[in-house]
């Protein structure tokens, strides 16, 4: 009997093609309308208008969602305040944190119905939703659990108190976790909120609150309004809201600054970035370029802290661009349901065209493109990673923030160069250092203004790790001891 | 860069770079290539890949003739066809091919040649005093001359640890140019680093690329007889050497994991691995090998689960 | 005949009169409203000056900022020791412009005597209260330590208090930051002796600017001017607060309301940055 032989005869070569592996939606109930959460229940918005939620790796609609307007938000935030007055800020710390461990735990439990959810709302690939953003977001709400009852350690020699209701606006690039983020220490410290999640990303917060549900945490300590900007406005104009925590751009951050300056209100802001990557030549090579890849290739670039600008050393220059190149070529764009998907879609039609633009301009300028040869999906908003080099600071793609998989290369010669050109941008948010000589990583690490300093490595979170810029790119730290103290009041 | 200057025969030098590697960011993205997900046509592609890429092994005291002439059997047919029509959907298993060699000590040489004999499966002796390599250098010379002699068309020969880890690098490229000497023609020459001793991806580095500039075909994690054997991580830190030297001199080296691969899915990891660090013209058993005893015989349980859809019993694949 | 003398502004380590040439009167407190009776003239600071005072300040912060916090703990307490010799200098200067009681200057005197002082012993140990090694979930060393952010710029109260003037500039520059301060317009030419303190502590130059004038002509200049990224806030005017902090928008200026003469470890921590750092720990 003849037999399919599977190696082609002759050839040195099989082609090793990874059959398309996708994760079931079926885990997944997508309802036709989403309603709003306010006061531990779903109700619709009071004048019933909604907003489409679509897939961008299809471009075909999800499902529909309330839109909140001011009449509720003024709902929600009396929700959270009375919450605040009659049971949260009388329960003790102890008990506050067991709902968050609960949380945390459920969050656990249905976690691969949460991964698929983020992955249809969001575009991100679902490798980086189940292996990333879903345990983080757990991790979080598990980590300032155990604060709850600990805020007398916060700041030694005085007292602290919580501040009341927070009205908390995040982005849509990694959306259970920001909303993780901004909920755990609030609580922890005592705190209602009312969270308003990204207009093209809103349910995987939506599911949170059923979670919330679900952990029986009581009424209005958590409220969930859904809808565009405007919404976020309501809630930075209410009197009642004592403090806004804010994500987003740079360009919204000043005008949600200037409101709260003028009315009062305390706030904590995490903007945008242009993040320098400053590779020496005495850097671990190859593991370098994994670090340049993953810092403006993780979730398509589509993040505050990305490495956009590789800083690096002239003498190993073209070997790093070359490496870069063959490195880039390998990263898998497709269907972000696909378990072997690198990379995934760009979150919306907004964002795709704001980088197409920018990058059409960029090129314009001058200078060397390159991007990725692999194919892309027919449909949907899938962009290459590429990346720009031989241009100067000045040019567009070295200073504007892109949020997109585009990296802009400059070589320096010296240290000193390195950390002026890395220094030389209105953000602060992160940098990276490669070197394998931990002096030079030190003074490096002390000389650059920036609020998280990766060496040798490049995006690393941790609920315990503080997280925040210094200059343009916001104000205050998430994360770790740090991350609870804008959620305190602090006596003297 | 810091850089080992060494002599080369007839005059001349080459310099072996000092290279850092990172570990943690080594394991970081070896640890990427487990999560791929490998399914239907290509998983079976791949499960006939490894069977054509395993170097089937015995190495022990206890290695007798009968021994040997049963694993060159399996090694020519792991799964012949009287075995296959047993099975439930027989008509769908694929060919299953022969493996690309037989290794073994050097005594069991000349009888596993024998059986051998234009069947297309190579032979490979572990030489030059394997596993430790302590032993007079002419009589480790000695050992690869008999065993080319005996049949043998593949050495897998180990470094000298003692001189690499006392800073010896001379003596160590010296000892592997002599025996590629030996070789020449009628044998290739795999070089066993023996990583588990080496310890950290710098010294690994180094070696595997000391080791390419002395003429190696193949380089080669480790004997096997000592934890850790070969490791994702370890594999990765050499395929990046393969590749480098590849861009630098035009020369394709070939990659020997050996030692704690026992798994259909840990080999598949593996070949994942080579294909995207360095594609598609590595995936042959002529640059690719599987160190491995147990490992054939998960494959063949995995090709089974494909085509008939059931896990098998243990019986079925377990017996030389 | 009395002869009036003019206070100067203390601009990187020098007494400068404004660039502008102007100076105001200052009335001896309390000397009544129909003959006032003019206790000094007081330089009136122009934007140009507090230009030039933020320039001294940035140069000062990098050599500043490179001490050790024990040196910056050592100058601090010098600060003291000069602030201690000087006694009655300042004593008879409170009794004399603000007619203040002996007794009562005594009080505000040793009160700032040991401000400073807590300053002093705080300069290299506020670090270990605040700084963490984070026990991150993976092979990495991961610390946050507090970093000075650079110039900030502090406004002082309209009523003067000298243990709040202190109490405010000690807590902005422990930690390495460099100040521009505009005194309050009651502030009773206290500029002059104040700045001795400053010059005689080996306090390097730049690091503590001190200007008068009026806060109604600088405040613009001091919320957008880019340089300045902190302000400290001690005037009694909230709705100027809230002004400034909205126009200190543009460069995302940090901002603190420090009214009090109290200090604590929450003073320092209002004008440090959060910076922390991941290594991966292997071989």
């Amino acid at each position: 009997m003849t037999r399919k032989k599977m190696i082609k005869k002759g050839s040195s070569s099989s082609t090793f093609t990874y059959a398309p592996a996708l994760e079931s939606s079926a885990l997944v109930k997508l309802k036709k309308g989403h309603q709003l959460f306010i006061n531990g229940r779903f109700v619709p918005a009071a004048d019933h208008t909604t907003m489409n939620s679509i897939n961008p790796a299809t471009g075909k609609l999800l499902t529909k969602f309330s839109v909140a307007k001011k009449r509720d938000a003024d709902k929600a935030v009396q929700a959270a305040t009375k919450a605040y007055h009659n049971v949260w800020s009388k329960m003790p710390g102890i008990e506050r944190g067991k709902y968050l461990f609960r949380i945390s735990r459920i969050l656990q439990i249905r976690a691969k119905e949460f991964a698929v959810l983020e992955s249809l709302d969001s575009g991100k690939p679902i490798k980086e939703s189940r292996d990333f953003d879903i345990p983080l977001a757990a991790a979080h709400f598990f980590y300032y659990a155990g604060w709850a009852d600990k805020l007398n350690y916060c700041v030694p020699g005085q007292q602290v108190s919580s501040l009341g209701v927070v009205g908390q606006i995040i982005p849509w690039n990694f959306p259970l976790l920001m909303a993780a983020w901004k909920i755990a220490p609030a609580l922890a410290a005592g705190n209602c909120v009312v969270l308003k999640p990204a207009e093209t990303t809103p349910l995987t917060a939506l599911l949170l609150a059923e979670v919330c549900q679900e952990a029986e945490l009581p009424p209005g300590v958590v409220n969930i309004i859904t809808g565009p900007a405007t919404t976020g406005q309501a809630l930075v104009n209410h009197p009642a809201i004592k403090k806004i925590a804010f994500t987003g751009s740079t360009e919204v951050g000043k005008l949600i600054a200037k409101t709260c300056a003028e009315q009062g209100k305390l706030v904590t802001l995490e903007l945008g970035g242009k993040s320098a990557n400053i590779v020496f030549e005495d850097a671990a090579i190859d593991q370098a370029i994994e670090g340049i890849v993953n810092g403006i290739y993780f979730n398509q670039g589509q993040v505050c802290c990305a490495g956009s600008r590789l800083l690096v050393e002239e003498s190993i220059q073209e070997t790093i661009i070359k490496k870069l190149k063959r490195r880039i070529n390998t990263l898998r764009i497709g269907d972000p349901m696909d378990k072997n998907t690198d990379i995934g879609a760009i979150n919306s039609a907004e964002q795709f065209q704001k980088i197409k633009k920018l990058v059409k301009a960029g090129k314009a300028e001058g200078g060397y493109f390159y991007e990725s040869t692999s194919p892309l999906p027919s449909v949907g908003f899938f962009h290459r990673p590429c990346f720009i080099s031989q241009q100067s600071s000045a040019n567009l793609l070295n200073r504007v923030e892109v949020f997109g998989p585009v990296l802009s290369i400059q070589s320096f010669r010296t240290p000193d160069e390195a950390i002026a050109k890395a220094n030389d941008t209105p953000y602060g948010l992160a940098a990276g250092i490669w070197s394998d000589k931990g002096s030079k990583i030190q003074h490096i690490a002390q000389a650059l203004k920036a609020g998280v300093i990766w060496a040798n490595t490049y995006n690393k979170f941790d609920p315990a790790a503080p997280f925040g810029g210094y200059k343009e790119s916001g104000i205050g730290r998430e994360g770790g001891l740090h991350g609870l103290l804008p959620y305190l009041e602090i006596k003297s | 860069m810091p850089t080992i200057g060494l002599k080369i025969p007839h005059g001349g030098k080459v310099s072996i770079p000092y290279y850092p590697i990172d570990m943690v960011n080594v394991e970081e993205r070896a640890k990427s290539f487990t999560t791929r997900s490998i399914k239907n046509a290509a998983k079976l592609e791949a499960l006939c890949l490894a069977i054509s890429m395993t170097d089937l092994t015995t190495l022990e005291g206890a290695d007798t003739p009968g021994k040997i002439t049963q694993l060159c059997h399996k090694a020519i047919q792991p799964m012949p066809e009287s075995y296959v029509l047993g099975f439930k959907n027989a008509a769908d298993f694929p060919a299953i091919p022969h493996v690309a060699a037989v290794c073994v000590y050097p005594a069991m040489v000349p009888l596993a040649a024998e059986i051998l004999q234009g069947s297309g499966v190579e032979l490979a002796a572990v030489s030059t005093a394997f596993p430790s390599g302590q032993l007079d250098f002419a009589l480790k010379l000695k050992d690869v001359k008999k065993c080319v002699q005996g049949g043998a068309t593949e050495i897998d020969m180990v470094i000298n640890r003692g001189a690499f880890l006392s800073g010896r690098y001379q003596k160590v490229f010296d000892e592997i140019i002599a025996v590629k000497d030996i070789c020449g023609e009628r044998a290739h020459l795999k070089v066993i680093l023996e990583t588990g001793e080496l310890i950290t991806y710098d010294k690994i580095r180094l070696a595997s690329w000391l080791a390419m500039q002395a003429g190696a075909d193949f380089i080669k994690t480790s004997t096997g007889k000592i934890q850790p054997a070969a490791t994702m991580p370890v594999t990765l830190v050499m395929l990046q050497a393969i590749w480098d030297y590849y861009c630098e001199t035009g020369k394709m080296i070939g990659m020997k994991p050996a030692g704690g691969i026992k798994t259909s899915k840990q080999a598949i990891h593996y070949l994942v691995m080579v294909n995207e660090i360095l594609g598609a013209e590595w995936l042959t058993p002529k640059m690719f090998r599987f160190g491995a005893s147990s490992l054939l015989n998960d494959l063949l349980r995995q090709i089974f689960k494909q085509i008939t859809g059931q896990y098998a019993n243990d019986e079925l694949f377990s017996v030389d | 005949m009395k002869v009036v003398k003019t206070i100067k502004l203390y601009i990187d380590g020098q007494f400068v009169r404004s660039e502008s040439g102007q100076s105001f009167s200052m009335e001896k407190k309390g000397s009544g409203k129909k003959s006032p009776e003019q206790f000094a003239r007081i330089a009136l600071a122009s934007r140009k000056d507090f230009r030039n005072a933020v320039e001294a300040a940035k140069k000062a912060h990098n050599s500043w900022n490179a001490r050790s916090p024990f040196n910056r703990g050592q100058i601090l307490y010098r600060m003291a020791e000069m602030l201690s010799e000087k006694q009655a200098q300042f004593s008879q200067l409170f009794q004399d412009a603000l007619g203040q009681t002996p007794k009562l200057a005594q009080h505000e005197l040793q009160k700032t005597i040991d401000i400073i002082i807590y300053y002093a012993g705080f300069s290299d140990k506020f670090q270990q209260l605040t700084a963490t090694v984070n026990p991150v979930n993976g092979p990495f060393h991961n610390f946050t330590t507090a970093e000075p952010i650079g110039v900030v710029a502090y406004i002082d109260a309209q009523n003067f208090s000298l243990a709040k003037i202190l109490n405010n500039i000690c807590s902005i520059i422990v930690s390495g930051n460099t100040t521009v301060s505009l005194l309050g317009a009651e502030c009773p030419a206290v500029l002059a002796p104040l700045a001795e303190v400053f010059a005689t502590c080996d306090l390097p130059a730049g690091v503590v600017n001190l200007l008068t004038g009026h806060l109604d002509e600088l405040s613009a200049v001091i919320s957008t001017h880019r340089e300045v990224r902190s302000f400290c806030f001690a005037d009694e005017s909230m709705t100027l607060y809230k002004q400034m902090k909205a126009q200190g928008v543009d460069n995302m200026k940090r901002s603190a309301l420090v009214t009090n003469a109290v200090p604590t470890l929450e003073n320092i921590l209002h004008f440090v940055e959060y910076k922390t750092i991941w290594h991966p720990i292997g071989l």
